[in-house]
């Protein structure tokens, strides 16, 4: 399954980094808890400053929900990627013959998990304080959380990958992100307001889905393509 | 600078004094009188605010893909000009729009992917300066991957809210307003190739000081 | 003398590594000028200089890190060009270890050794261990061990493929005498197996009777290049001086 002579395989390589991102995180378990208490800070900001005589502004809840999200994500993508550049692993993983772009997939993959694993614990949370009845339709729910996640840890992990070397990293990584994600908010924030509309519109959800999956993939083979002339020196 | 650079500066120097001329003399647009006028120069900008990135996106790749300096340079330079144009584009176009509109903003289509994109160019910026050595291949991914956004940033905004008037305003210009606008919008072009190659001038004399300081240590 | 195992990597081994007239810049800053060495294989190199001297630099550009602003470097007939068949004959120990603290030594030799390919991960990090002396202590972290033994782990991860380049920036910082002795020992070891060594260091004392060739670099140029040097550190204390004194 090798493509390049004397290179480790492509589909090994994503699992074997995938792996080892998940055990060093499970045995700190650091970037999860300080993501996840993050998150839910956010979120109980937003209440405080939003709330109005006990209840949202309409579709509040979903717009709420995708900043804390992107919020944490950077965080942990700073965190994640700042880990790395201590001992300067990166630069192993660089100089094994891995491919270069499974370095990229396995370490996306990681992300997505960990996001994933603080949505698990935002998504109930939004749906308590904001009576957003989120879990009316839930698999158009998971289809949307996930590909906006994916979206977000797509260019994400690209950037901060990027910016392992760079000077002034950590303000440098949402100031290139946000406008970059500007479309996977909007289709995230609309696609989960739309699933809180008294009446449920599927073809809506459908085309934000849609939007989500073709920006996912479009993204993610970009980053495949870029990211060992990105890192190269 | 190039032979042409002179003679072209001068022109486009002329140009843009001859410029409220014409537009003086062309009639008022019923509803709104002299704002209107604004738009000749609100157009030609928006168009180079599209023309810069395109020039930004494609050297980027090709700097990604081949490793080139000319392109790099041509990236940054390009870069610099979107921030340029899209400031005078979103400052133009609110002063329209106040009078046309009512309104100094509306989130639609057009507007917020314009700010959307002048906001990347932004960031472009800020990373080739604060980013340290590398931030050359670094600013060129971003470039990339703001290139290749446009559509979905159009797309999504677009089906978030909209207003901006049809895109086919120009053909249906007559003659009268036709020709200040495409008089503003060949002033412009000139501007921006003027500007795009007094930038290139001078990064490319920073390399070679760059290289002179390096050959001077040999 | 015992061949390196069989392994996919073998058809691009390389018996020397050639650098010729290498210079590379940071912007006006320039870190190498116009570096010329070669390194057979069974030898070792030491690159010594001081602080700054663009000994890590050279380095990098050898693990292919770093792409040099001019000049080339050739493993045999191999170039930086061929990615991933390249490194994975290059070994190296660099100034930061290349560890995962929250790893156990264990996991780290196996996650490095399946990262290179090798066919039986665990069996590679079992042996490995025992060559470090570290059996005891395989299965706790390595955020938990001192330097030396840092250092060791280090040491093994980057030999785990049988390398047939190995470099190493600047190995016996915070050694103590055991563990440096042990050191210079496995460094002979490859040389006798074949393998090709660069080693950076300002530790004269220790590099004495280890190196086969000597390079010495200041302010990245290359002030003397000589074969087994005996004495470095005179040696290295009157080419720096000459050195000084030729600079304008």
């Amino acid at each position: 399954m090798s493509g390049v002579p004397g290179a480790t395989p492509f589909a090994r390589s994503v699992w074997l980094i995938l792996r080892k991102d998940l055990t060093v995180e499970v045995r700190s378990r650091e970037i999860a808890y300080t993501t996840l208490f993050f998150a839910a800070s956010c979120v109980l900001i937003f209440a405080f400053a939003l709330v109005r005589e006990g209840r949202a502004p309409e579709g509040g809840a979903a717009g709420i929900l995708w900043i804390a999200v992107l919020f944490a994500g950077t965080l942990a993508l700073g965190r994640a990627f700042e880990r790395e550049r201590q001992s300067e692993t990166l630069r192993a993983l660089l100089l094994s013959p891995m491919p270069r772009p499974a370095i990229y997939l396995g370490k996306l993959l990681g992300i997505v998990a960990l996001l994933a694993g603080t949505e698990l614990v935002l998504v109930p949370l939004v749906v308590l304080l904001f009576s957003a009845r989120l879990f009316a339709h839930p698999f158009w729910l998971l289809g949307i959380v996930i590909t906006a996640t994916v979206g977000i840890a797509a260019v994400g992990t690209l950037f901060a990958a990027m910016l392992v070397r760079a000077r002034s990293r950590d303000v440098l990584l949402p100031v290139l992100l946000y406008p970059v994600v500007v479309p996977v908010i909007i289709a995230g924030v609309q696609g989960t307001a739309a699933l809180l509309q008294p009446v449920f519109e599927p073809a809506l959800v459908r085309f934000w889905l849609l939007l989500l999956v073709t920006f996912d993939i479009v993204f993610v083979v970009l980053a495949l393509w870029t990211f060992e002339a990105v890192m190269s020196d | 600078m190039p032979k042409w650079f002179t003679p072209a500066a001068i022109l486009c120097g002329l140009m843009f004094v001859i410029s409220p001329v014409l537009i003086a003399r062309a009639p008022d647009e019923s509803s709104m009188g002299m704002v209107y006028k604004i738009y000749y120069y609100h157009m030609p900008s928006a168009w180079m605010f599209l023309l810069a990135p395109l020039v930004c996106g494609v050297s980027s790749a090709l700097f990604l893909a081949r490793g080139r300096a000319e392109d790099d340079r041509r990236a940054w330079s390009a870069a610099e000009l979107t921030v340029l144009f899209g400031a005078l584009t979103l400052i133009t176009g609110p002063l329209w729009a106040r009078r046309a509109w009512g309104t100094w903003w509306v989130w639609d289509a057009r507007l917020t992917s314009s700010l959307v994109g002048w906001m990347i160019g932004w960031a472009y910026l800020i990373l080739r300066r604060y980013g340290g050595p590398g931030s050359d291949k670094l600013a060129a991914g971003v470039a990339l991957f703001g290139a290749v956004n446009v559509p979905f940033i159009f797309i999504s905004v677009n089906y978030w809210r909209t207003i901006h008037p049809p895109t086919t305003v120009v053909p249906k210009l007559p003659v009268d307003m036709g020709v200040p606008l495409w008089f503003c919008v060949f002033a412009f072009l000139l501007l921006f190739v003027l500007l795009m190659t007094m930038r290139l001038r001078l990064e490319e004399a920073r390399t070679r000081l760059d290289a002179l300081y390096v050959a001077l240590d040999e | 003398m015992s061949p390196p195992p069989a392994s996919r990597a073998d058809a691009f081994d390389f018996p020397f590594v050639a650098v010729s007239d290498v210079s590379r810049a940071f912007g006006r800053r320039r870190a190498l000028s116009r570096v010329s060495l070669r390194v057979d294989q069974g030898q070792i190199l030491g690159i010594l200089g001081p602080n700054g001297a663009g000994k890590s630099t050279l380095l990098a550009i050898l693990a292919t890190l770093l792409r040099p602003t001019s000049g080339d470097v050739r493993y045999g007939t191999l170039t930086a060009t061929d990615g991933a068949a390249l490194r994975a004959r290059i070994g190296v120990l660099g100034h930061d270890l290349f560890l995962y603290p929250e790893l156990t030594a264990r996991e780290n030799l196996e996650f490095f050794a399946s990262a290179h390919g090798l066919p039986h991960p665990p069996e590679a990090a079992r042996t490995a261990l025992t060559r470090a002396a570290l059996d005891e202590r395989a299965d706790d972290p390595v955020s938990a061990f001192s330097r030396g033994m840092r250092q060791r782990v280090a040491l093994e991860r980057a030999l785990i493929h049988r390398p047939r380049l190995v470099l190493l920036d600047e190995p016996f910082t915070g050694l103590d005498d055991a563990s440096a002795a042990a050191l210079l020992a496995r460094l002979r070891a490859l040389r006798d197996d074949g393998a090709i060594v660069i080693v950076a260091t300002h530790d004269l004392d220790l590099a004495d009777g280890l190196l086969d060739h000597a390079l010495f670099l200041r302010d990245g140029r290359v002030a003397a290049s000589m074969a087994r040097p005996e004495g470095l550190r005179s040696t290295y204390q009157n080419v720096m001086t000459r050195a000084l004194g030729s600079a304008t």
